[in-house]
C-alpha cells in the first residue's frame, strides 16, 4: 500500500512596494524552488497554490512535510516578484487548513 | 524536552551586520524597526575608525525607540599584522564587537589567533580571497574568534556564482564544525526587502550543512554570546575572566 503524504499548509506574506500579482507571486515561489533545488527536487515539493489575496499580498500553500526546509529556504531566495523587489516572509505553518487559519 | 523548549524560548536573534549609513536616519530607523517587526531582539551596525561618538548614539536612539538592544561593533580592514595589532589596541575597548575583515592570509592567520578578536570575516566571493582553512580554523578554535557568514551575497547572487559560493560556504561551515569553531550568520544588507526572519535565514543556511539546532545558534546564541561576554569585559567591574569587582569600600 502506499503511504499517505503528510502535508503542511504554509501561510506568507509578501512584502513589496508595488502590486503583486498571483502569476507573479507563484512563478517567483517556483523559479526559486528550481533555482536551488532542479526541477526533480521541485517535484517532489507538492507545492499548490490555495489562496492569494492581492490586496493584503497574502498567500496560502500547500508542501510535503519532508520537503518543508527546502521550501522553506526556497522562499527565502526570492528577492524578486516581476520586475519588482520583493520579500517573502513565512508567517504560519499549520498541518490543516483550519487550524492555519485560526493561528492567522 | 521541556529544556529544549524553554531554550528556545530564552533565544534572542541577533543580527550583528546591519549595514546603515548614519547620514541617512530614515532608511536606518525603517530598517532597524523591520529587524524589530521580525523577530530580532539585538542588532549591531558596523563602524570604521573614523566614527565619531554621535554616530553611534542616533542608531542607539533608534533602537532604544523601537526596544532593539544596540550592540556597537567595529569592522577592521588592516593590511599588514601590524596595523591589525595597533587598531586592536586603539579600538578593542570602545566596541563590544571587534570583527576583522580578512583581506589577506597573514592578517587572517594574527586574526584567527588574537583572543581581542570576536568575528572573523572573509568578504571575498572568490574561495581564492578566502583563507578560512585548517589551519585558521585550528588556530581559532583556540581563541575566542567566530567565523562570520553573511546572508546578502546568497539573496543577490545568480546561476554560477551562487552555485560556487554556496560550495565555498559549504566548505568553510565543515571546517569550523570541525574544529568547534562557533559560527555566526548575519544578514550583511541595508535594505528592509532584503532583511528575512532569523528562523528563515536558519533555514536557509540549513542548506550549507548546518543543522536545524546549530543553525539557530548562528542566529541567536552564538552571536548574543559574544556581545554578552564583551559587555562584562567592558564594565567597570571586570578584572580578568572570572573576576570581577562585586563591591567597593572600606567596609569590604
Amino acid at each position: 500500500l502506499l503511504k499517505r503524504v503528510k502535508r503542511r499548509y504554509l501561510a506568507v506574506q509578501v512584502n513589496s512596494d508595488s502590486a503583486v500579482s498571483q502569476r507573479e507571486f507563484w512563478d517567483a515561489v517556483w523559479a526559486a524552488v528550481i533555482r536551488l533545488y532542479g526541477e526533480y527536487g521541485a517535484s517532489q515539493t507538492g507545492l499548490k497554490l490555495f489562496d492569494f489575496n492581492e490586496e493584503k499580498k497574502t498567500a496560502v500553500f500547500r508542501v510535503s512535510l519532508i520537503t518543508l526546509p527546502q521550501v522553506r529556504a526556497s522562499l527565502v531566495s526570492v528577492t524578486r516578484i516581476g520586475s519588482n523587489e520583493a520579500a517573502v516572509h513565512v508567517t504560519a505553518i499549520s498541518g490543516t487548513i483550519k487550524s492555519l487559519r485560526e493561528k492567522m | 524536552m521541556q529544556g529544549s523548549r524553554i531554550a528556545a524560548m530564552k533565544r534572542v536573534f541577533t543580527d550583528l551586520h546591519l549595514r546603515l549609513n548614519p547620514d541617512d536616519k530614515a532608511v536606518a530607523k525603517r530598517v532597524i524597526v523591520k529587524a524589530a517587526t521580525i523577530g530580532y531582539g539585538m542588532v549591531a551596525v558596523p563602524f570604521s575608525l573614523e566614527t565619531r561618538e554621535n554616530e553611534i548614539s542616533i542608531f542607539r536612539n533608534i533602537c532604544s525607540e523601537v526596544k532593539v538592544d544596540f550592540a556597537s561593533r567595529a569592522d577592521l580592514v588592516p593590511r599588514t599584522r601590524d596595523q591589525l595589532m595597533r587598531l586592536l589596541r586603539k579600538l578593542r575597548r570602545k566596541f563590544e564587537v571587534i570583527c576583522v575583515v580578512c583581506g589577506n592570509k597573514e592578517v587572517a592567520r594574527q586574526a584567527a589567533k588574537d583572543r581581542r578578536v570576536d568575528l572573523l570575516s572573509f568578504q571575498s566571493l572568490d574561495f581564492r580571497g578566502r583563507f578560512f582553512d585548517w589551519a585558521e580554523a585550528e588556530l581559532a578554535s583556540n581563541s575566542l574568534a567566530a567565523l562570520e557568514l553573511d546572508v546578502k551575497p546568497l539573496l543577490v547572487l545568480e546561476g554560477s556564482a551562487r552555485v560556487r559560493f554556496l560550495g565555498v560556504l559549504r566548505r568553510e561551515i565543515s571546517i569550523a564544525r570541525a574544529f568547534h569553531v562557533p559560527i555566526v550568520v548575519s544578514s550583511g544588507v541595508g535594505a528592509e526587502l532584503l532583511l528575512r526572519k532569523p528562523r528563515e535565514i536558519a533555514a536557509f543556511v540549513s542548506l550549507l550543512g548546518l543543522d536545524e539546532a546549530s543553525a539557530l545558534d548562528a542566529v541567536s546564541v552564538n552571536p548574543s554570546g559574544i556581545v554578552l561576554r564583551n559587555r562584562g569585559k567592558l564594565s567597570s567591574g571586570f578584572v580578568a575572566p572570572g573576576i570581577r569587582v562585586v563591591k567597593e569600600g572600606r567596609d569590604c
